[in-house]
């Protein structure tokens, strides 16, 4: 059993053969070679940008030669720091050592990049003013900068709470310890946002020095903590890095 | 049926010189279609294979199926100094001037009326002047930025030839051979992580410097990090620098309403930062 096709089916037909031959030669001629493999794009391409030259080599390729510069930086504060930050990018000097020095910045504009006074930095990282700072001589001729340490150790609280500090030694607290208040977790040293000092929460801490009862320090200004102002904290109406009560 | 169907197809074939009746062409062209299959088959194959032999340009050892990367930022260990711009640009070959970044730091300055003042001078490669005033100064910070390779990427739906797309191992990467230089991209990333190359006339952006993590390095950024604010690793292995650094720290994404999925992590993000 067979059906007589209309005569214009083959026509059609032929039209069609011809039209999806050329479709396909035109695909395969047109689309790249690799387009599809993955995904929609070409994987040559992957392999292309694979392939481009690194120029930063690593620490680790530095390390291999300056073992003795390496383990002197890793025993310092700039331990994290790696070697390409200040020498700049040194593949070219790892693939021929004795063709390309690389460069040691020395000058004083390289170093208050990261350690000049920003109040935008965070906390704790260690910042100098460049124009009040020493300003004739060279970093280096002070600090070694693959193990640096500052001439003199900060005040533990001061180092970095200098305002406060310096404000409380014209005040009748300074005396105190900043621990008299504060409790300092060893974490905030290290983490100083992390791990917060804590801070007197009630008036009875007040009280242990300023209360009329109390016999802690001798020339302390005395109040009766049960009758003054017992609505609010001490600390909304006198501030206790610079009390002004006499 | 019809019984006149079959009669013709019942027949001898007629002499040579007699002209092809329609039945006798529609099968002659069948069997010349179904002749020329192979042939197709072969002119489709053979480029293929071409290509596979071009594709052999990675790393040995290399599997992009065992990887899947991303990257952390830490707000609170960023000084701000530019050197991962400076790196970034000389690793990259990216244009010097100040309107190309595949990386680039903003400043953020919050002010106790509320008002936020972003600033990125040059990108922050020569670091950041001092503010001109600390007062009234709520909080300042430095955000570190740079393609999200989101794992969602807006930048690939849009590209109308396929130029641009995300790898097996998460990064996402602009083919220069086969982008026309359209923009939609540009328009399409919500962060503002790609550029227009001025002289090759492709869209450029962040690699997460593919050539570096296929042969084992991190990222050129990650690598002049004075203060390891940047951390590169894998996203969904534990043991990575990255995979450890998003457990300690509670991450937040940038702009997460947007459904791009982004891989790059911050830890300790103002909600100021958009």
């Amino acid at each position: 059993m067979t059906v007589k096709l209309p005569p214009q089916v083959p026509r059609l037909a032929a039209v069609f053969a011809v039209a999806i031959v050329a479709l396909v030669a035109a695909r395969a001629a047109l689309v790249p070679a690799t387009f599809g493999k993955y995904g929609h794009y070409r994987a040559a391409a992957v392999d292309s940008i694979a392939a481009r030259p690194v120029k930063y080599a690593g620490r680790q390729d530095c390390e291999e030669c300056h073992d003795d510069v390496a383990a002197q930086r890793l025993a310092g504060n700039h331990r994290g720091v790696g070697c390409e930050v200040c020498h700049g990018p040194q593949a070219a000097h790892v693939a021929a050592p004795s063709d390309v020095t690389p460069p040691a910045p020395r000058d004083r504009s390289f170093c208050v990049r990261c350690h000049a006074y920003n109040a935008s930095r965070p906390t704790g990282f260690p910042q100098i003013d460049p124009v009040t700072h020493n300003p004739l001589k060279a970093c280096i001729a002070c600090h070694d900068p693959h193990a640096p340490v500052p001439p003199r150790v900060p005040q533990e609280c001061s180092a970095c709470h200098g305002q406060i500090a310096r404000l409380k030694a014209l005040s009748h607290h300074v005396n105190l310890p900043c621990i008299t208040c504060h409790t300092v977790p060893q974490e905030h040293k290290v983490n100083p946002r992390a791990s917060r000092p804590t801070k007197p929460t009630d008036r009875a801490f007040c009280g242990q020095c300023h209360d009329k009862t109390a016999t802690r320090v001798a020339e302390a200004p005395r109040i009766d903590l049960a009758t003054h102002y017992q609505r609010y904290l001490c600390w909304q109406c006198h501030y206790p890095h610079y009390p002004e009560a006499k | 049926m019809r019984d006149e169907g079959r009669a013709p197809a019942a027949a001898p074939a007629p002499a040579a010189p007699e002209p092809l009746n329609r039945r006798q062409f529609v099968e002659a062209a069948l069997k010349a279609c179904g002749a020329a299959a192979p042939l197709l088959v072969a002119v489709i194959r053979i480029p293929a294979a071409g290509g596979q032999e071009a594709a052999g340009g990675v790393e040995a050892g290399y599997d992009p199926t065992g990887h899947y990367y991303g990257m952390g930022v830490d707000i609170e260990k960023c000084i701000g100094c530019g050197r991962c711009v400076a790196a970034c640009k000389a690793e990259n070959d990216v244009p010097a001037d100040a309107a190309h970044f595949n990386t680039w730091v903003e400043r953020y300055v919050i002010e106790d009326n509320g008002e936020v003042t972003v600033d990125s001078p040059n990108g922050g490669i020569d670091g950041f002047p001092p503010l001109e005033s600390e007062r009234g100064m709520l909080r300042s910070f430095f955000v570190p930025k740079l393609c999200n390779h989101c794992a969602n990427p807006p930048c690939v739906q849009v590209c109308p030839v396929g130029a641009t797309f995300a790898t097996r191992d998460g990064v996402v990467l602009v083919d220069e051979k086969y982008c026309i230089g359209c923009r939609y991209c540009i328009q399409a990333c919500p962060y503002g992580a790609r550029w227009f190359h001025p002289t090759k006339r492709v869209a450029g952006k962040c690699t997460l410097c593919y050539h570096r993590i296929t042969r084992g390095l991190v990222p050129a950024c990650v690598e002049v990090c004075p203060t390891g604010a940047r951390i590169f690793g894998e996203v969904e292995q534990r043991a990575t620098p990255l995979a450890r650094f998003m457990r300690m720290n509670d991450v937040q994404v940038l702009k997460p309403h947007l459904n791009t999925k982004p891989k790059v992590y911050y830890a300790n993000l103002d909600g100021e930062v958009r």
